[in-house]
């Protein structure tokens, strides 16, 4: 099983360094990274913590909105462009479940993310931490970014192919993906929002809201690195919610989504007839 | 394994919704033998290869691949395809691309180097397959049914789209895998040379197998005519066309057509007209015939009832 797996991961990372995404994905994770961390360089002294705590909290921020984009662009294709150039049914004919495909897949659009983030986020940080100082707790704070965002990616790796085995045709699944983004990271929080404004400090903000946050990947994800560090809670503004919460909702909620969504992908998977 | 056939077929019924796709199929293929599947557009041959290949579910009857359940581990172990419209991915050089496949079917990475070699793709193996034909695409496809010997092998359409010599090569490989125990199965439009090379025809009409024999058998059966043409000797058609009747074709020739018990018969009084004739013919019906004759289309193509 790990053979197959590794097997279909091995040719996927293949396909992805000559489509240059893993490029693609590195620089535009570098670029926004350093940009980010350099414009944001203003707010260090007024709130008395060092450039890297600043630059995590900007490329918190920064990785919501791109984690996902990235993910869903990467794995929109990964079964209906294979059902349409007619690939699909042949590799299923083969003795690999669609299950260890499905992996296989995932293992390599992962380590490319992980990758692009590592690098995108790590150079961003030396730069910031040659600067204008690091300490320990920023440079933890850099580690929960990558790692956190890794998890971001996954989830919407995994949401990407559901919505790839559903839509039937790769432009539909595309549209889907689009969509996906534009709900769970725009739409969402903009629904809670309006949510909590009207509610006007009642109980929906006070005890439904934060839960409500944690049901969403990526608002999960700004929770676990806003909840963790107090240097980018303040720099990012988000204490309230956090701290209505125990510790473990959002890392936990952050560790389920990634195998919700491939549960989810196997199942739709399951019903595609190529 | 010589005793039950590799592939067996047994009132195999496929319904999307309302719509029967194919009807009552009883069909076995042995050990190494080579059947062609015949039958126009949508007439069920492609659904009866998914069905095999366990791509999709059967509505009704049975299938036993090597004596497995289609789309088991066990089935697809045993099966090779190649679909009609074999699609690799474009960026991915020949030979990463067979190894992908040699190590989902569990062979080692290394078998690849030998069987490129077999398709004559040993020199571009190493270049990527946008940069290929669709002769060198096809015999890639071929060569990942050579993948671990499998006991059954469906081929859709394999020659479609090809120049005769690929096509007579890529047939050579397909003689070499039937050879080596395989049962082929091969969906083909192409009825002239399915005609030479295979042992046995099936013909799907409308997700009805119409007719499932030998060449030989399958002519006997249908009792077509077979046409005699004779050539006159000194530009004498009339005197011949007097004679024994049948139809001018021009100044020099007659065509005759007769049953194949009366064929002796004609032959001994063309013979009895001794000088008068110069060369006969002799044009047994051709598969197409047959097939017009099985699918329900009369010599025009229209069909027929």
């Amino acid at each position: 099983m790990i053979a197959r797996i590794l097997a279909v991961a091995a040719a996927e990372f293949a396909l992805a360094r000559r489509n240059r995404w893993v490029l693609m994905a590195t620089v535009i994770m570098t670029r926004f990274a350093l940009a980010l961390t350099f414009a944001g360089a203003a707010p260090t002294g007024a709130l008395g913590v060092d450039l890297l705590t600043v630059s995590v909290a900007s490329m918190t921020t920064l990785s919501v909105y791109l984690a996902p984009l990235l993910a869903l662009m990467m794995a929109f294709e990964a079964i209906a462009g294979e059902a349409e150039r007619g690939g699909l049914a042949l590799l299923l004919t083969y003795p690999v479940s669609r299950g260890e495909l499905l992996l296989g897949k995932f293992a390599a659009q992962l380590a490319i993310l992980a990758f692009a983030f590592a690098i995108g986020f790590g150079a961003a940080g030396a730069a910031a931490a040659l600067a204008g100082g690091a300490g320990t707790e920023s440079l933890i704070a850099l580690a929960r970014l990558i790692g956190t965002s890794v998890l971001l990616g996954a989830s919407f790796l995994a949401l990407g192919y559901a919505v790839s085995a559903i839509a039937g045709s790769a432009t539909a699944a595309a549209g889907l993906a689009a969509g996906l983004w534009l709900v769970f990271v725009v739409l969402y929080d903009l629904g809670l929002l309006g949510a909590v404004v009207l509610d006007d400090g009642g109980t929906f903000t006070r005890s439904v809201f934060p839960w409500l946050l944690t049901v969403n990947p990526a608002d999960a994800f700004r929770l676990w690195n806003v909840a963790a560090a107090d240097g980018v809670a303040l720099a990012t503004g988000m204490t309230g919610a956090a701290n209505a919460l125990p510790a473990w909702a959002a890392p936990a909620a952050l560790l389920l989504w990634p195998l919700l969504a491939l549960g989810l992908a196997r199942f739709a998977f399951g019903r595609v007839e190529p | 394994m010589t005793d039950s056939p590799a592939l067996a077929l047994d009132g195999v019924v496929k319904r999307y919704g309302r719509a029967e796709v194919l009807t009552g199929i009883n069909l076995a293929v042995k050990s190494g033998e080579r059947l062609a599947l015949l039958g126009h557009n949508g007439a069920g041959k492609s659904t009866l290869m998914k069905l095999v290949l366990g791509l999709t579910a059967l509505s009704a009857g049975k299938i036993a691949v090597a004596g497995a359940a289609p789309g088991s581990a066990a089935a697809r172990q045993a099966s090779a395809y190649l679909p009609e419209a074999v699609s690799f991915h474009r960026l991915l050089t020949g030979r990463e691309q067979l190894r992908l496949f040699a190590r989902l079917a569990g062979e080692t990475p290394r078998a690849v180097e030998p069987l490129l070699e077999r398709v004559g793709l040993g020199e571009a193996a190493g270049r990527r397959i946008g940069t290929w034909s669709k002769g060198m695409r096809q015999r890639l496809g071929l060569a990942q049914v050579l993948l671990g010997r499998p006991q059954v092998a469906l081929l859709d359409e394999p020659t479609s789209g090809l120049d005769p010599i690929s096509r007579h090569e890529l047939y050579a490989i397909i003689d070499e895998i039937a050879a080596r125990g395989t049962a082929v199965v091969i969906a083909s439009h192409a009825l002239t040379e399915v005609e030479a090379q295979t042992d046995r025809i099936a013909i799907l009409r409308q997700g009805r197998l119409v007719a499932d024999s030998t060449l030989a058998a399958l002519r006997a059966r249908a009792g077509l005519p077979i046409r005699l043409r004779l050539t006159a000797q000194r530009d004498d058609a009339a005197e011949i066309h007097a004679q024994l009747g049948g139809e001018r074709v021009n100044g020099t020739a007659v065509e005759l057509r007769c049953r194949p018990d009366e064929k002796m018969d004609r032959l001994a009084r063309i013979a009895a007209l001794g000088g008068l004739v110069a060369d006969v013919e002799v044009t047994p019906p051709s598969l197409e015939d047959l097939y017009r004759h099985y699918s329900g289309l009369d010599a025009s193509g229209e069909k027929r009832r």
